[in-house]
């Protein structure tokens, strides 16, 4: 874009660039949060049959959700994380998506 | 009382037995859910009449009703303009989806002949297959959580259920509550 060593002031003109980088490189994430009702067992089952993830992945996201009170479930582009979480209300689960890198 | 679903094992259905005071108060629960997924208008009525006739899209805020707040979260919880357009998009195909859910499972229970008036002693024998069996799963779910919010079920506050006199309305409620539990554990079991 431009030369660091003939621009004044290099330090402004790189941050929207840098940011626009990570923009598109930062994935997005389904998160699913703990509730008092959603057996855990079926919880379980959910991962199971809609991520397709093996017995022992969904049980270990099902008891992180329980523990933790949430647990990132899904990664991938804004889209699918869309796709995941209009599945996830289907089931009853409550869940919400964000960027990766945020809190 | 039912002892719940099991699988059926040459057919890999999910099989269950209910009274008829079990399968009455199913389809009583189902049609309630519907009710309740009907009754709130599903546009936001404060919103500007002009605004309201030409928006043919859903809503963008969230129900007012606590359960129907609980059966349609708010997707993104820190961005509001994008939660709103998530809603708009999906809310309508979801509530869509849970009636028609509840509905279908009406019909199963009214095709295992669940009459409209039935009779005391009559066994209501149910079979799901493998759709089916999602189905219900979620209708159980969707019934669980619409009379958790009701009584305002909380993670651990078992004992405070326990305490309630039989005759309290409450316990009642929550006698169903758990009853539905029950069933559904019962369920995925025979799925899993």
């Amino acid at each position: 874009m431009h030369n660091g060593a003939v621009s004044t002031s290099p330090v402004e003109l790189d941050e929207p660039e840098v940011a626009d980088l990570a923009q598109t490189a930062t994935p997005w994430v389904t998160i699913v949060w703990n509730d008092p009702v959603n057996l855990m067992s079926y919880v379980t089952f959910v991962f199971q049959t809609y991520f397709g993830y093996s017995k022992r992945k969904a049980e270990k996201l099902m008891m992180e959700v329980h523990e933790d009170g949430r647990s990132v479930v899904s990664t991938g582009s804004r889209e699918e994380m869309e796709r995941d979480v209009q599945a996830m209300h289907e089931f009853g689960l409550w869940a919400t998506l964000q960027r990766s890198d945020q809190p | 009382m039912s002892a719940g679903f099991r699988r059926h094992r040459r057919s890999g259905a999910a099989l269950a037995t209910f009274t008829v005071f079990e399968a009455d108060l199913l389809r009583s629960l189902a049609a309630q859910l519907i009710e309740l997924l009907r009754h709130e208008e599903a546009a936001p009525s404060d919103a500007d009449p002009l605004e309201q006739m030409l928006d043919f899209s859903g809503p963008t805020t969230a129900p007012d009703d606590p359960v129907l707040a609980r059966l349609f979260p708010t997707a993104y919880a820190e961005d509001d303009e994008a939660a709103a357009d998530f809603r708009r998009f999906t809310e309508a195909a979801l509530r869509d989806g849970k009636a028609a859910g509840a509905a279908a499972v009406i019909e199963a229970l009214e095709e295992a002949g669940l009459t409209a008036e039935p009779e005391d002693g009559v066994f209501i024998d149910v079979e799901l297959d493998a759709a089916a069996t999602m189905t219900w799963l979620r209708t159980f779910t969707d019934m669980r959580l619409a009379i958790a919010t009701r009584l305002g079920i909380e993670d651990g506050d078992e004992e405070r259920w326990a305490e309630l006199d039989d005759d309290d309305p409450r316990a009642q409620v929550h006698d169903i509550y758990d009853w539905l539990g029950f069933l559904q554990e019962t369920l995925v079991r025979s799925a899993a």
